[in-house]
């Protein structure tokens, strides 16, 4: 008994199957803050705690849903290739826009960390906090963070960016597709993306974009901040 | 269906070749996304190879991420201890992110909508206000 409930096939089948009890609590109470994203977690720490599994076991058994985590960034490569005409002429625009953007960032996570005397330590695992999950922990690694946390505030903050996003960029005036798409992709990663797929296909395929970007500008960005402040 | 997971999984593998080559700067899966929109906008991938993999993929991200979210389970601790910093800065950060980007491009896109609209005349504007600029700028 005890070795079933630690196979992998029956974590498996627990990740999927809360996903999509997730999912459809979701959709049929289309309430924002029952995200299946945060709802799994919980659900799933929770079942974890009652049939005593530990986290390592877990993590093991979850390895193959993980995984998928990297290809799914190497499929936004196709993505956006479905959707290169919405760009065509704004890619400078674009650019500036998510440069600015990650630059923001940063500097407010530097600045509002050092306000609240938080550590060296917990700014290095908080700087990559708007980019998708396999790119801020390889950031958070290399700049002295704790991936795990980094892990874990990604995807707060990607739930806190969807559900907020649409109203925050209603009540700025930010109206235009692309650029509220750009938003949703480069402040709340793979989250922000799904709901502005939710908002329109245009919204969803820049947002994806956004995504690439913004780890490509964030990565790029922190070590040069970094040593320019030398935090 | 299994040519697509081929051709995502090798352009993930090229990726992180690539990314080993340059000390881990950029992580493998963001390169593998770069050259794979690359090779398929040079049509050296036929972009319907690896629609069918790629759109269960891009689709289905979210559950994707529940297994990284589960470790809150053995990190709530250095969590719970510095929530408060924690949290200010993500909501303060990701709502200043999402203003700049999405007020910065809606800016350059009025800019572009308006030099569309008028043409002629902001040119004659602008060469005017150039010609009686200047003259006084040199003085």
């Amino acid at each position: 008994m005890q070795t079933l409930i630690t196979s992998d096939i029956f974590i498996l089948s627990i990740v999927l199957g809360v996903y999509l009890l997730a999912n459809l609590l979701y959709k049929t109470s289309k309430i924002a803050l029952l995200h299946p994203l945060l709802t799994s977690i919980i659900a799933i720490i929770a079942l974890l705690k009652v049939l005593g599994i530990d986290y390592p076991t877990f993590k093991q058994g979850s390895h193959f849903i993980d995984f998928l985590l990297g290809p799914s960034v190497v499929a936004l490569g196709f993505l956006l290739h479905e959707q290169i005409e919405h760009i065509k002429g704004r890619t400078v625009s674009i650019l500036i826009s998510i440069l600015a953007g990650s630059l923001a960032g940063i500097l407010s996570v530097i600045g509002i960390a050092l306000l609240l005397g938080a550590d060296k330590v917990l700014i290095a695992t908080l700087q990559p906090k708007s980019v998708t999950t396999p790119i801020a922990i390889a950031i958070a690694e290399r700049t002295g963070g704790v991936p795990a946390i980094t892990a874990v505030v990604v995807i707060a903050v990607g739930i806190f960016g969807g559900i907020v996003g649409p109203f925050i960029l209603d009540k700025l005036g930010v109206k235009s597709s692309i650029a509220r798409g750009l938003a949703l992709g480069a402040s709340a990663h793979g989250i922000g993306t799904a709901r502005a797929m939710e908002l329109g296909a245009v919204e969803g395929a820049i947002s994806g974009l956004a995504i690439g970007i913004m780890g490509l500008a964030t990565a790029f960005l922190v070590p040069i901040v970094m040593a320019l402040f030398s935090v | 269906m299994v040519v697509g997971i081929f051709v995502v999984l090798l352009f993930y593998a090229i990726g992180e070749g690539v990314s080993l080559a340059i000390n881990g700067v950029i992580p493998g899966s963001v390169i593998g996304m770069l050259l794979l929109f690359v090779a398929l906008r040079l049509r050296i991938i036929p972009s319907e190879s690896v629609k069918g993999f790629a759109t269960f993929l891009t689709s289905n991200m979210a559950l994707f991420f529940v297994p990284a979210g589960v470790g809150l389970m053995v990190a709530y601790r250095v969590l719970l201890q510095n929530w408060v910093a924690i949290t200010v800065v993500s909501v303060v950060s990701t709502i200043l992110v999402m203003v700049v980007v999405g007020h910065t491009h809606q800016r350059f896109e009025k800019k572009q909508q308006r030099s569309d609209e008028l043409p002629s005349e902001s040119n004659v504007d602008s060469s005017a206000l150039d010609n009686s600029c200047n003259p006084l700028s040199k003085h």
